[in-house]
């Protein structure tokens, strides 16, 4: 049970990180470009536009705890 | 070669060049402290389990269809980047402090002195598993993004050359010095990486979700410089904001004396 949970603990830290609200925003900007695009709307912008806010937020929160 | 066979291979030396250094201060720490035959075993050993983990998942990923392969790899690298490019600002700013290699390889020394010796079989197993382990987690990290990188730009070798290339040169100066390389500007190589992995995160996973870049591969070029621009832009904010809040902090605790 402790191997799972350590197994699942690092692979968490691995991929997600410090910060998971910049993971779960990567995934809504990206279905927000797919939806875009699937519907003929031009997308490109989502993602730069979508990172900088993200990036903004995480630093935003790391400074506020130090 | 491409731009972006060119930031392929950057990108693959620079990310294998600060986790090799990081690599090396584990292996030479425990070397120094406790003989080297068990941590350079320990170091051959995760070097083979990650060559393994390449091999099985290297010609795995080529099967899965390229617009999801772009998707699930862009989204990964675009997350994994922007750990690094955030933890690179925080640094660079100074509301974290950099990373000092030299610190780092004297409390592994430390540490590696105070552990009891477990001799089996002629090995030290406390020493090879520091090694192990410490190579194994660096290399990991290397190992994902040789094989994202390759796999979706359509060129493993390209990113391998990158990354023996950095393994290579380390290897050379660790054996030459035997000293942590306390000089390598490592931050400076972690923001560089953040940026290209979270530049080529966004093109692949925009592309694989459907969306047309403006003038197609160029638009990495626009990611990348417009990246950079905002990130530069984060670390000057945010340093004169630390500067800010330190000097009336400093100020107070020098009325206070």
């Amino acid at each position: 049970m402790r191997f799972i949970s350590n197994f699942v603990r690092f692979w968490y830290d691995f991929i997600v990180g410090d910060d998971w609200v910049v993971a779960v925003g990567v995934v809504v900007a990206l279905a927000m470009s797919a939806l875009l695009a699937h519907n003929d709307i031009a997308a490109w912008w989502v993602m730069p536009v979508a990172v900088v806010l993200l990036l903004m937020a995480s630093l935003w929160r790391a400074t506020a705890k130090s | 070669m491409t731009t972006s066979a060119v930031v392929l291979v950057l990108a693959a030396f620079l990310a294998s060049a600060v986790e090799a250094v990081e690599a090396l201060t584990v292996v030479l720490a425990v070397g120094v402290t406790r003989g080297w035959r068990s941590p350079l075993i320990g170091a051959a050993a995760a070097t083979l389990a990650l060559a393994a983990v390449i091999a099985i998942f290297g010609p795995a990923l080529a099967l899965i269809p390229l617009n999801l392969l772009r998707v699930v790899v862009g989204t990964l690298l675009l997350i994994f980047g922007l750990q690094w490019l955030r933890k690179a600002i925080l640094r660079a700013s100074g509301y974290k402090a950099l990373r000092d290699e030299a610190a780092l390889y004297e409390r592994e020394i430390a540490e590696a002195r105070v552990a009891g010796t477990a001799m089996r079989a002629g090995m030290d197993w406390h020493a090879f598993t520091l090694a192990f382990k410490g190579v194994f987690l660096e290399g990991l990290e290397v190992a994902f993004i040789v094989l994202t990188f390759g796999t979706t730009q359509g060129s493993i070798p390209l990113a391998a050359l990158g990354a023996g290339l950095a393994l290579a040169l380390v290897a050379i100066v660790g054996a030459i010095v035997h000293r942590p390389l306390s000089r390598v500007p490592e931050n400076t190589m972690k923001f560089s990486v953040g940026l290209m992995l979270s530049t080529f995160g966004i093109f692949w996973s925009g592309e694989g979700a459907g969306v047309e870049w403006p003038g197609q591969d160029l638009a990495i070029l626009g990611i990348l410089v417009f990246l950079t621009l905002v990130s530069l832009a984060f670390v000057a904010g945010l340093h004169r904001l630390h500067v800010a809040r330190v000097a009336p902090a400093a100020g107070a605790v020098g009325i206070g004396e």
